[in-house]
């Protein structure tokens, strides 16, 4: 047998040359922005099961309902809100950047940073606002 | 002249076999999530601290449960999408990556389905 003969399923990067990736470069503002969108993407995926916990104990009924409400109120799980609702504001924000790029624009030196700070100051006074008016109506 | 092979058009619908409907539908959930995501945001204010019978009033009117039905769909769509390009992209591994995807499915289906169900038992149900 010859050592060329390709294999049916060849591992990934075994033999083959990889384009560099991110230990090569130095950090970015852009591309931090990048990773941190797919973090928090990947936070809301889990995430999502506070939404379906909380209807589920609605509709279990209002004892185990009352008791979940409580564990929200709690001050753990207003930081896992507090943290749940950064996330989602920050990857709504980032998914806006992303419909400006699918677009045709957005692409400048001068523009990707600007939408990238905006993005991330965005998501931080948002967030805040949302707790004020949050704390406020309740 | 074009230097061009035919390989530059995609053969029928390309390597995964669906084309851009991955992208596409990330996209279609992606602008259908802004408004449901902005609307979800105002809902959990107004319930943060509700009783019962306050949230079983707001979730399970026909607005609000026809509202968060909409939400729990697209953006449980979205994130199965979304996921699965995370897997596509880290595991390597044949095996592990069907796994994860098969997973990732049951997942994202097991969310929407307890969401809604519970959503319209609120309506229902009472």
């Amino acid at each position: 047998m010859s050592e060329t003969t390709p294999t049916p399923h060849p591992r990934i990067g075994a033999d083959r040359p990889l384009s560099p990736h991110l230990q090569v470069y130095r950090p970015l503002f852009t591309m931090m922005m990048s990773i941190v969108h797919r973090i928090t993407g990947v936070g809301l995926y889990f995430g999502m099961f506070l939404l379906a916990w909380w209807l589920f104990a609605a509709a279990s009924g209002p004892d185990y309902f009352t008791w979940v409400q409580g564990f929200f109120g709690s001050w753990f799980g207003q930081v896992i809100l507090f943290g749940f609702t950064w996330a989602l504001l920050h990857h709504m924000l980032g998914g806006l950047r992303h419909f400006v790029w699918d677009m045709g624009h957005g692409f400048g030196e001068v523009e990707r940073e600007t939408m990238a700070k905006a993005t991330l100051a965005g998501s931080v006074i948002l967030t805040v606002l949302v707790w004020i008016i949050g704390y406020m109506v309740r | 002249m074009s230097m061009r092979t035919p390989l530059k058009t995609i053969r029928h619908l390309g390597s995964a076999k669906d084309g851009t409907s991955h992208f596409w539908q990330q996209r279609l959930t992606a602008v259908a999530n802004v408004p449901l995501v902005i609307g979800f945001v105002i809902l959990v204010i107004m319930l943060s601290g509700a009783t019962h019978a306050e949230f079983v009033a707001a979730a399970g009117s026909p607005l609000g449960a026809i509202f968060l039905i909409a939400a729990v769909l697209s953006v449980t769509w979205h994130m199965r999408l979304g996921m699965q390009v995370v897997i596509e992209d880290y595991i390597h591994s044949e095996g592990m990556k069907i796994v994860l995807v098969l997973g990732n499915t049951f997942f994202t289906a097991a969310i929407a389905l307890v969401s809604v169900f519970s959503i319209l038992k609120l309506s229902f149900g009472g």
